[in-house]
């Protein structure tokens, strides 16, 4: 496979010609902050945190859907980087209702992780508070759309890991939620087949086992590595 | 089984199918079950029932071979479908930049207040419904709407109400006339 260079914060790095800058990023241990990207499921570059700066780009660029080129010279971190990426967490924590301290997730959450390891301690936008709900009515599993992020591992996992595509999303901007079937009670959902991968994905305590209570609910997404080289390469790493 | 009288939505024919169904089989016949022609196949069955329900999106989704939740997604993003069955009149109010700067968003408060209703929702007599769109993408005309399809441009709120209220009285005049 042909190998490309690139320079990554002044350091020459080569990474395998149509790997993202973020994979190549990873592979070298720069370390970047991620929400909706996860080893394993398609890129979506829909939480913006992985934004870089790329020279010769106007603008900065989500390097988890952004191929690494030859002679690319990219910047991970500086002052305005790293200041909007807490922009965007505060935006994420003013979006829907993100209250840790009843949380299922608390302490286990990655919102919550990322949040305290890029230093945004408050929040300076209004809180939006909506009204959403919470659907218990499956036997096994929980959404609470309080604390979804709309980062849709869920959405992906389920379509391209398990095959089933019970959820998709409805609506759009800041009315969009994550549905099972025709929006209806994911209980009721004739496609679900009760595997569990989104809750185990999930970054959020969106999705969450029946049963657990505060900070009880700890997940473990690298289940997925596993079985996509299972399926793949006939290998089974423990 | 017996065969239909007069088609209506109960009514199944001899093999079983809903009647009510045969212009959407017509459009999903036209684009060949394929996958990509969902918003075409969404975009007759509105024009044909006003609204979708969830009879309707469940229908499409296994004539496509679609997942539920997609076919629900796309219904709901696209302003042109609507899942609520519509008001006799459908008045959309433009509230793109050029539309809202002209005052298109105090066009909607009042029409509000005029018909004791939210944007989005129909009147409960039935006969109005109100909803907003993002950009109609005719901003020379700011602000316009549409009223049952028909465009009109260079609104103010009393011109419309006008046009509202002239609607309502030639269909209770109309009603006059049959009695």
């Amino acid at each position: 496979m042909p190998v490309i260079t690139l320079t990554i914060n002044d350091e020459l790095v080569s990474a395998r010609s149509g790997q993202s800058i973020l994979e190549a990023c990873r592979d070298h241990d720069i370390q970047l902050p991620t929400l909706c990207y996860l080893d394993g499921l398609s890129a979506r570059g829909g939480c913006r945190l992985c934004l870089v700066d790329v020279a010769g780009s106007p603008r900065l660029l989500p390097a988890c859907t952004t191929e690494a080129l030859e002679n690319m010279v990219v910047t991970t971190h500086n002052e305005k980087i790293d200041r909007y990426r807490r922009m965007i967490l505060e935006l994420t924590f003013a979006e829907r209702n993100h209250t840790c301290a009843v949380c299922v997730s608390n302490e286990n959450c990655e919102l919550q992780s990322l949040a305290a390891e890029l230093g945004m301690d408050h929040v300076r936008y209004d809180y939006l508070n909506p009204e959403l709900n919470l659907d218990t009515s499956h036997e096994r599993y929980g959404v609470d759309h309080n604390r979804c992020l709309l980062c849709l591992r869920c959405v992906r996992v389920c379509d391209e890991v398990e095959g089933a595509h019970t959820w998709d999303v409805m609506g759009r901007g800041v009315e969009s939620r994550v549905i099972t079937d025709l929006n209806r009670p994911w209980g009721d959902s004739e496609s679900c087949t009760d595997c569990g991968k989104c809750v185990e994905v999930c970054p959020t305590g969106a999705l969450f086992d029946k049963g657990s209570s505060v900070a009880e609910m700890k997940k473990e997404a690298s289940f997925l590595r596993r079985i996509l080289d299972g399926r793949e390469k006939r290998q089974w790493q423990r | 089984m017996t065969a239909p009288t007069a088609p209506s939505t109960k009514i199944n024919d001899d093999t079983g199918h809903d009647l009510k169904f045969q212009l959407i089989d017509k459009a999903l016949k036209k684009c060949q079950f394929q996958q990509d022609a969902l918003i075409e196949v969404l975009h007759t069955a509105q024009e044909t029932f006003g609204h979708l329900d969830e009879e309707i999106l469940d229908y499409v989704s296994l004539q496509l071979k679609l997942p539920p939740s997609w076919v629900y997604g796309v219904a709901t993003f696209y302003n042109f479908f609507t899942l609520d069955p519509q008001g006799e009149h459908v008045c959309v109010v433009c509230l793109g930049t050029a539309c809202y700067v002209k005052g298109a968003g105090e066009i909607v408060t009042r029409l509000e207040e005029e018909f004791s209703i939210k944007a989005g929702a129909t009147t409960e007599d039935g006969n109005l419904s109100l909803l907003t769109a993002r950009c109609l993408g005719n901003c020379s005309l700011a602000p316009m709407l549409t009223l049952d399809g028909e465009v009109h441009g260079k609104q103010t709120a009393e011109s419309v109400i006008a046009a509202l209220k002239a609607k309502t009285t030639q269909k209770a005049a109309l009603e006059e006339e049959k009695v």
